[in-house]
């Protein structure tokens, strides 16, 4: 019985987003974008963040919204959590403030 | 979208309006109460404001370009211009600059009629009478091709992104394909996605001036702001899922869809092309629905997820929530809700063929929620000198006297 759930923005997208948070092996309604379909988590997945839906290579661009949002810096299996540990934007542009600021630190 | 036609006016200058209304403009902030009380007693619309009295020139021209535009305006019929008498802001340049498009405009002067009450009665025997004059007026068939409809958010929650601006942005594609024009702006959302948004450039021109425009605003932000929040991506953003700036800019930018950006205007400036239009205003959102509207916008989309009542005094604003609870809590002030997307019974699609059909019916007459209010909000951008001390103060704190006059 599962009720979790994730918004595919366009048909084309590589992501969804979580509505809520999200445990290995959940089964994760995929809607938005046509017929609903499943994709089962692989790892926690927090609210908000994005679950890749297919596997993607290491350097393959990631889309959401039909748009170029990031290059993965490692293979993704579907179901894994995408984010800043493996994917990273073409301008590579985040904050990295000083020491203890809750910065990253990517240039 | 099954109807591309509706019933609007048509105006001495051939543009068509969707609404026939009397604007009261009040060209400083000493004649609001004035304005108001003319508007509520004689079915007129009006807006209050803090402006109209400034020895900045910047700020007194965009000031006044915002009253011509809102006087321009084909929902306008018929306008009063109301003075002080003593303000900055030109009341006759006002109104001979709207009189030129062929609509009734009636000056008054307060310092000259004799004080506020004799003032109001006067106005309000001359809105009567526009009133008069416009309800005679009979209605004429329009195409959708000849609309204006302006994309906004404000209030935005982690839905907005992933509900409400997709949906809208289908509704701005059905739009477009149907020969409509769609303005999208806040370019302080834009930093990040320059590169996304000036592939859909239709020509060099317009993706060179787009990254110019776009480049303005970077290095305004990272003089003036603390964090560099909008240029980078923040520690906030990254913990609530978003992973790149390009992801953060998308959420706000894809309410434009995903048609070819036909044309780059200034803040207040009509655009003359149909297509996807970018407007250079700044991400406050009551300056920028000002800004498009006094562009000539017929009607804003507004997408929110927490709610907000504020709306045009000329345009209908159009609410559109990202969550159905924002929707119940708030129905008072929402039109529709993309929430069905989250709860799975409706696809972001079938909620963008709603929000188009809604554009139809709204420009057909029907009344939307945010139109209770005759009176309504009217920002222009901060071109205040304190933001310009502020960012002179840091460029010299880097040895950069360019700003210095020779």
């Amino acid at each position: 019985m599962t009720d979790k759930s994730a918004i595919q923005i366009r048909d084309i997208d590589h992501v969804a987003t979580s509505i809520q948070e999200l445990q290995p092996d959940d089964v994760v309604k995929i809607r938005g974008a046509g017929e609903e379909y499943e994709v089962v988590a692989r790892e926690r997945i927090p609210t908000g963040h994005k679950l890749a839906l297919r596997d993607i290579a290491q350097h393959e661009e990631i889309l959401k919204y039909g748009e170029v949002i990031g290059m993965a810096t490692s293979s993704i299996a579907a179901g894994c959590w995408v984010h800043v540990h493996n994917c990273r934007g073409i301008k590579a542009r985040r904050f990295s403030g000083p020491a203890g600021s809750g910065g990253e630190g990517h240039a | 979208m099954h109807n591309t036609r509706f019933m609007g006016y048509r105006r001495p200058d051939g543009s068509i309006g969707i609404r026939n209304h009397v604007l009261i403009i009040p060209t400083v902030s000493c004649v609001n109460r004035v304005a108001m009380d003319i508007a509520n007693k004689a079915g007129g619309v009006t807006f209050m404001h803090p402006y109209g009295c400034t020895f900045d020139a910047e700020e007194n021209a965009t000031t006044e370009h915002a009253y011509i535009g809102h006087g321009l305006h084909p929902n306008v019929g018929a306008v009063l211009v109301l003075s002080l008498g003593c303000e900055t802001a030109s009341a006759s340049r006002v109104a001979q600059a709207i009189a030129k498009s062929g609509k009734r405009v009636e000056t008054l002067i307060v310092q000259r009629e004799g004080g506020s009450r004799t003032t109001g009665a006067a106005g309000i025997e001359l809105v009567r009478g526009m009133r008069r004059e416009l309800d005679a007026q009979p209605k004429e068939e329009a195409d959708v091709s000849e609309l204006l409809i302006a994309l906004e958010c404000g209030s935005s929650d982690a839905f907005s992104g992933l509900t409400a601006n997709p949906a809208v942005g289908e509704a701005a594609d059905i739009i477009v394909d149907a020969g409509g024009t769609v303005i999208l702006s806040e370019v302080t959302e834009m930093v990040g996605a320059e590169h996304v948004l000036a592939r859909r450039g239709k020509s060099d021109g317009i993706r060179q001036e787009l990254l110019a425009l776009i480049k303005r605003y970077e290095v305004d932000l990272s003089l003036s702001t603390e964090d560099d929040s909008g240029v980078f991506i923040s520690p906030g953003n990254i913990a609530g899922g978003l992973t790149t700036i390009e992801e953060k800019s998308l959420g706000c930018i894809y309410k434009a869809g995903t048609r070819a950006i036909t044309q780059i205007v200034g803040y207040g400036e009509a655009p003359s092309e149909k297509g996807v239009i970018i407007m250079d205003t700044p991400g406050f959102d009551i300056a920028s629905v000002t800004g498009k509207v006094a562009g000539g916008a017929h009607m804003v989309l507004f997408t929110t997820g927490k709610g907000t009542p504020t709306g045009s005094s000329i345009a209908p604003v159009v609410k559109i929530s990202s969550n159905n609870k924002t929707f119940r809590h708030l129905h008072e002030d929402t039109d529709i809700s993309a929430g069905d997307v989250l709860e799975g019974t409706k696809t972001i699609a079938q909620v963008g063929r709603e929000i188009a059909e809604l554009v139809m019916e709204v420009a057909n007459g029907k009344q939307a929620k945010g139109e209770y209010f005759n009176i309504q909000e009217f920002a222009i951008p901060n071109v205040s000198v304190v933001k310009k001390e502020v960012i002179h103060a840091k460029l010299a704190k880097q040895n950069d006297f360019r700003f210095m006059p020779s």
